[in-house]
Formats: structure tokens, C-alpha cells, sequence
């Protein structure tokens, strides 16, 4: 698997995931500047990784979604490229409209910076394959925007669909208002695309892939990527 | 000539700023504050000098950038 990690300035994640990806791949990631017009050759996975790019300037990926390789990531993904969003990179996707919804401030009005627990609501998809159906694993979020929102017929149409991939959980799996600190749309964490293979979601599963440092509850997401272009 | 956006969350959308303001209002002693809702006014220098095309061309910009319509809507104003 091909994978490129776009950089934006303000974007600080970029590395974690590089290693994240090279952990399943063997390969280190091309990082790619968010001024190119175009992606590297052969590319089969784009990442927008977490951040603050820009500044969070205006709302929270609004000026990274109009920069130069969103056009060649939104020209990639039309053409049925995968594209995973992990928190800004989430909040990117949705304001380049390739993922619906919005995300607000969290419902406390407080950054959130901690640890969650996300239940696995899809294992047919590139990114939760290797996940047991109705897994549960435990994740960091930290963000300060990252109240999922949509409108009820948005909602009921990603539910219909089948493209609400996460949500917030208790550590026994239990999807309570509690576990769901910033406050989304009925827990929502993480969606797909109608294709399944864009993946926006807020939480920072390459926190957790290295046994040594907090421990592999994230790394399925990334075995199950990289296991779906080594049987390609 | 300059156009005034103002962009404000829909009604309907959570405004927790808003809410923790009205709160922080009525803390100080300010008495009969209902709603309080917060939102962001861009002002901008336009070159054109027909207010009729100042006036679309700056709903254009909050249309496809000021604004994100999903959770917002806006009103420009041209002076």
C-alpha cells in the first residue's frame, strides 16, 4: 500500500501517523505539501491527519479545504480513492464536502483531552475490517471541535446507509450520553462515505499502536487498510 | 465600497458559546436576558463600485466560504 500523509501548516499529527502506517506497511509514508496540485504516482491511501491547520481559522478546516492538493485529494476521491480524516483531518474532509455533516464546538465548550471508548458499528469496511463485529476499543480524542451535527434527514440517511462507522461508548460498549463527551449527534464518532472508502473520524487511533506505548487497541484500523490493498 | 457579512448559527443549532455568554450575563446582574446567540462579522473591501454586484458577488464568497451553510446562514450588508 501507497500511502500519503498531506501536510498542512498548523498540521502536528503527521508523524504518528507516518508511523502508524510504516508499523502495518513497512513502507514510510510520502509526506505531501498541501501546496502540490498533485498527488504522487501509484498513491492508494490519502491521510489528512489532526492538527490545527491554519489556525483554525474562520472554522476548523475551512482554509485547509481550499488548498491546492484538495482539489487533486477531492479529484482522487471521485475517482474511488480511499481518504482518511482523523480529527482536523475529519473536520477537513467535511469542509471540502466530501463528508456531510458539520462539527461544532464541543457541547462543554471545553477542549477535550483524554481518553474514549469507540464501538465499532461496521466491520465491512476498509478501515474496520480486522475488528471482531461489534468491537470495542479504546481511543484518545483531543479537540475542541468535534461535536458531530447534521441535520435529522442527514442523520437518518448515514444511519440508512449504513455509514455511521463509530460512536462514543462506555468501556463496556454501552452508547450513553455520558460517554459522549462532546456532545454529537447521536454518538456519532466516525463515518463513511457512500463508497465506504472515505473514513472521517475525530478520535486518534494511531495513538495507540505500539505496544510499548499505550498499548495496539488502534491498530486493527490500520491492519485493516493495509490488509485491503495487499489482497488487491 | 465594503460589504458587512454576518454570519450566525441557524436557529435550531446547539450555540453552547452563546449559552455559557447569557449565563456569564446574567452573573454580573443583568436581569431578563433570554436567548444569546454568537456569531461573527467579516467585513470586507471590494473593488467593484455597483452595490448590486458587491452585494452578489459577497453572498457568493459566504456561500461557498464564509458561511458553511450546513450550520450557518448569513446576510451581507454593502455600504
Amino acid at each position: 500500500m501507497k500511502a500519503g500523509i498531506i501536510l498542512f501548516p498548523g498540521t502536528n499529527r503527521e508523524r504518528d501517523m507516518g508511523l502508524a502506517l510504516a508499523r502495518v506497511t513497512g513502507a514510510k509514508p510520502a509526506i505531501i505539501w498541501h501546496g502540490e496540485s498533485e498527488l504522487p504516482a501509484g498513491t492508494d491511501l490519502v491521510v489528512l491527519p489532526g492538527g490545527f491547520s491554519y489556525g483554525d481559522y474562520l472554522r476548523c478546516g475551512a482554509m485547509a479545504a481550499q488548498s491546492p492538493i484538495m482539489r487533486a485529494v477531492a479529484a482522487f476521491a471521485a475517482r474511488g480513492g480511499h481518504v482518511l480524516g482523523v480529527c482536523n483531518g475529519f473536520q477537513i474532509l467535511i469542509e471540502a464536502g466530501l463528508l456531510p455533516g458539520a462539527l461544532l464546538k464541543n457541547a462543554s465548550l471545553r477542549f477535550l483531552s483524554m481518553d474514549c471508548h469507540l464501538k465499532v458499528e461496521r466491520t465491512d469496511t476498509p478501515y474496520t475490517s480486522h475488528f471482531q463485529p461489534g468491537a470495542v476499543f479504546r481511543s484518545t480524542m483531543a479537540h475542541g471541535d468535534g461535536n458531530y451535527f447534521a441535520s435529522p434527514e442527514t442523520l437518518d440517511t448515514l444511519e440508512g446507509e449504513g455509514r455511521v462507522v463509530l460512536r462514543y461508548c462506555t468501556p463496556e460498549g454501552a452508547v450513553t450520553p455520558d460517554a459522549n463527551r462532546n456532545g454529537s449527534s447521536r454518538s456519532i464518532a466516525g463515518i463513511v462515505s457512500e463508497n465506504r472508502r472515505i473514513l472521517g473520524l475525530m478520535p486518534h487511533p494511531e495513538n495507540q499502536v505500539d505496544p510499548l506505548i499505550d498499548g495496539t487497541d488502534g491498530l486493527p484500523m490500520f491492519e485493516s487498510i493495509s490488509a485491503c490493498f495487499a489482497t488487491a | 465600497m465594503k460589504a458587512y457579512v454576518t454570519v450566525m448559527p441557524k436557529n435550531g443549532v446547539l450555540d453552547p458559546q452563546g449559552k455559557a455568554i447569557g449565563h456569564a450575563l446574567t452573573g454580573h446582574g443583568f436581569a431578563g436576558i433570554g436567548e444569546v446567540r454568537v456569531g461573527k462579522l467579516i467585513e470586507l473591501e471590494l473593488a467593484e463600485t455597483d452595490p448590486a454586484k458587491a452585494q452578489a458577488a459577497a453572498e457568493d464568497m459566504a456561500r461557498k466560504l464564509l458561511a458553511n451553510m450546513v450550520i450557518e446562514s448569513f446576510k451581507v450588508e454593502v455600504r
